[in-house]
């Protein structure tokens, strides 16, 4: 490689360094080219490529070159620099520059990744170096901001992943605030009866965890709460939780449940949320037996004090001395300063009706997934007995797999745990209801450790798999109060009518309804479809693009329980690594006023979405306090007189740079 | 029309068009990484100027690549009510209308000039805002600034490197 030893006349002395990243960059673009271009612009002392510029020796190469050819300032033309830009200004730190004298220009996913004409691709990657080339000139020397990092974490949503990493990182000594909208905790896991595919009984593995938040010294626990505001930034972040009023003062209250017994409603009236509506509640109660925290909840819909004023007020009786029960109480904003933030905000079922064809909510005897795991539940509707809403007890049940799930008028994703779902509970509805039971799938999908296992154990109990895709389901023309599934079998090649007197709809997961909402309120990113979009697929599946909050279990996609923990617990690392470093390092891209050609405008001041811009009236110009700007520049833009500055993105960095990509050599 | 450098691109075949894109990095910059990881494939005139977000796209860098030849300047950032920065994207739709004008004025056509909103998942959208304008611009030709840009460079010049 040609190493021109030339000066620009003014000191610049820059290093091009233009990396093949193996066939990645080279197959589509002339990286020799781009190099030998860089060495003909001015101020260029030293141009390579090489094969990576990442490597151990890639990375020797600039700090070699720095010594021995006297750089100071560095141009590396690879991936984006939201990979490797701290690599590279990494290595120009041990090279003895500042690593802010560095550059980087993205010619893999913004060029030959995306191109597929290699000359048009070379000519986009020598316009970008030479943009870079101009700008680096100007880049100066400038110290990283240390910004120090809160000890106490706020985790958002009680469900499994919720409560392992606030255990987590209560365990190592940190406090933790753990929000929940709905009045208990536990999730949707606490709703099943067995998990897959060890059969174990989802509440007896859960609610010890459960337990333990409540007790464990390091929690606090706001369960029917809702996270209403977030300020700040990572390491100090401001939060406001709303606590919606039970109407029961949570000290007072030891869960009893008297209360429930002598309410003035004898007869269950309302619908039981955590049985989906199978069952009946009074307007006082409690989720389940093992709710965390065991508080009972008013209703203010269905309780009659709410209404008339004018209730007997049996509940307060029965409490007696205790006084737990308030009617007046309001909701409460609960103000904390937090350091991180987890979300673990869970996923939702899909709803079946949007495909009426199913017959979900025309026919009684279909029911959704979940409905069925409340019903083999010990606590649910029936007390873990399987009998269909006409009373009988189902002697054939048909699963019909992928209900919102792997359907181009739904949603296209595969839900992951339905094949595995569906699987254990044509186990449990055979084992307790002896009822033949057949699977309509697409594709038996038991990717994880024992479940082919488990899918041939099923299959050897006797389970029938028809592989096809249900098309319609109707009444038998017997009129027995039966349902005919009708499906082409794609292994035999003919259409099959199965009659069945229990339908299981196997509902695929979706992003929360309000994530789009929660989304925002935490300024992170969705997916297309609304699952939270993790920093990087592969290397941060946890973070996000906002520092110091990460994302774990089904709110980020569907996944199953050991996932889901696991995620759960590589979030908590990664907030507690934070934590314990005890500051995080930002970007030194603060704006700053040159104070000789401001004319004092207040212009910047009212731009300023933080308000980090105050005014000197004495000296009559504006200053910028540098702890509060994050470095967005919008006040630079704004300046009539360019006082107003950015560091790393100065005017006239960005002005090289236009002109750069224009400059056609 | 005098001949200028981008005439010699432009040549004998087919008109390419130069385009400058400011894309803020937390949103549309993201979107152009995840096109790259994804390979999408679309058209090669887009050169990409990073800020950090939009709100720091003074009009004059508009101007200024127009000036130096741009055929396209085109503005990506984060989805209203999405700002990394709270607020920088309504700041930049305002001074997008005002200086939508201007251009207009000076006789450059719209579509060489948008602002798009386009967040760190939307590399389908990015792809295809890239392609749309390519093509549309391809329609119109060069953008013939190159008379009056000699003083609209040197004014623009004066005012950006005081």
């Amino acid at each position: 490689m040609r190493t021109p030893e030339q000066g620009d006349g003014q000191g610049v002395r820059i290093g091009v360094y233009v990396c093949h990243c193996g066939t990645n960059i080279a197959g589509t673009i002339d990286v020799h080219a781009v190099a030998e271009h860089a060495a003909k612009l001015p101020g260029v002392v030293v141009s390579r490529e090489y094969k990576y510029m990442c490597s151990d020796p890639g990375q020797e190469l600039i700090k070699q070159d720095i010594k021995d050819h006297q750089l100071d300032r560095i141009v590396v033309a690879s991936c984006s620099p939201h990979l490797h830009e701290k690599t590279f200004r990494g290595a120009v730190w041990s090279g003895g520059l500042n690593p802010f004298q560095f550059q980087m220009v993205n010619i893999r996913e913004h060029a030959s990744w995306v191109h597929t004409d290699k000359a048009a691709a070379t000519e986009k990657a020598d316009a970008l170096v030479r943009a870079a080339v101009r700008r680096v000139r100007h880049h100066k020397p400038l110290e990283t901001r240390r910004v120090p990092v809160k000890d106490s974490v706020l985790v958002v949503g009680g469900g499994i992943a919720g409560i392992h990493a606030a255990l987590t990182l209560a365990d190592a000594g940190r406090h933790v605030y753990l929000v929940e909208r709905e009045p208990t905790i536990g999730g949707h896991m606490a709703m099943f009866d067995k998990t897959f595919p060890t059969l174990d009984c989802a509440a007896c593995i859960l609610t010890p965890k459960m337990t333990q938040v409540k007790a464990h010294k390091n929690i606090t626990l706001w369960a029917y709460s809702e996270v209403k505001e977030v300020g700040g930034y990572v390491g100090n972040f401001t939060v406001k939780v709303r606590r919606k009023p039970r109407y029961i003062i949570e000290e007072a209250c030891i869960g009893c449940q008297e209360c429930i017994d002598a309410c003035i409603y004898q007869t269950p009236k309302w619908p039981d949320e955590f049985n989906l509506g199978m069952s009946k509640r009074r307007p006082i109660y409690l989720s389940f037996p093992q709710a965390v925290p065991q508080y009972v909840t008013i209703d203010p819909e269905a309780c009659i004090e709410f209404k008339s004023h004018k209730c007997k007020k049996t509940c307060v009786e029965a409490c007696g001395d205790r006084n737990a029960i308030d009617f007046n109480q309001q909701e409460k904003i609960e103000t904390i300063e937090v350091g991180t933030i987890l979300l673990t905000t869970g996923f939702q079922v899909f709803d079946a009706k949007r495909l009426p064809y199913y017959g979900y909510g025309t026919y009684p005897n279909v029911y959704s997934s979940l409905e069925v795991e409340r019903l083999l539940n010990a606590s649910g509707p029936t007390s873990g007995e399987v009998v269909l809403r006409d009373g009988r007890k189902p002697r054939s049940v048909g699963i019909i797999h992928c209900i919102g799930s792997r359907d181009e008028k739904t949603n296209k994703h595969c839900s992951r745990v339905c094949c595995m779902y569906s699987l254990k509970l044509a186990h449990l509805l055979k084992e307790r209801t002896g009822a033949e039971v057949y699977n309509f799938y697409i594709d038996m999908r038991t990717p994880g450790k024992a479940f082919e296992e488990f899918y041939n154990r099923v299959a050897e109990e006797g389970t029938h798999f028809i592989r096809g895709k249900v098309a319609d389901v109707y009444p038998a023309p017997e009129n027995d109060g039966r349902l005919v599934l009708q499906a082409e079998d794609t292994l035999l090649g003919k259409v099959r009518r199965v009659p069945v007197d229990m339908v299981v709809l196997a509902v695929g997961l979706e992003p929360r309804a309000d994530a789009e909402e929660v989304r925002r309120m935490f300024n992170i990113t969705c997916a297309a479809g609304g699952w939270f979009t993790e920093r990087h697929p592969k290397l941060a599946p946890v973070s996000t693009f906002t520092d110091g909050i990460w994302i774990a279990g089904a709110c980020q996609g569907p996944k199953d329980i050991p996932d889901t923990v696991a995620q759960a617990g590589a979030a908590a690392g990664e907030a507690l690594s934070l934590i314990n470093a005890g500051h995080i390092e930002l970007e030194p891209n603060t704006a700053y006023i040159v104070e000789e050609d401001c004319s004092g405008c207040k212009t910047c001041v009212a731009m300023c979405p933080y308000s980090a811009i105050g005014f000197d009236a004495e000296k009559n110009v504006a200053s910028v306090n540098e702890v509060l700007c994050k470095g967005c520049g919008t006040c630079v833009s704004v300046c009539p007189s360019g006082s107003a500055r950015q560091n790393l993105f100065e005017d006239e960095e960005i002005y090289e740079e236009i002109g750069g990509v224009l400059a056609y050599a | 029309m005098p001949e200028t450098t981008k005439d010699k691109a432009a040549a004998p075949a087919q008109f390419e068009p130069r385009i400058v894109a400011f894309f803020c990095n937390w949103c549309t910059y993201l979107a152009a990484d995840l096109a790259g990881t994804t390979r999408m494939k679309y058209a090669p005139n887009v050169r990409v100027v990073r800020v950090m977000c939009s709100g720091r796209i003074d009009p004059q860098f508009v101007l200024d690549a127009f000036a130096k030849g741009a055929d396209g300047v085109l503005i990506g950032g984060c989805h209203p009510g999405d700002c990394h920065y709270e607020s920088g994207n309504y700041k930049t739709l305002r001074r997008y209308h005002l200086l939508r004008r201007v251009l207009h004025e000076l006789g450059i056509e719209d579509e060489r000039f948008r602002l798009e909103w386009i967040s760190a998942s939307e590399a389908e959208p990015l792809r295809a805002v890239v392609n749309e304008m390519v093509e549309q611009i391809r329609k119109l030709g060069p953008l013939h600034l190159e008379v009056p840009a000699e003083r609209f460079a040197e004014e623009v010049e004066e005012v950006a490197v005081p």
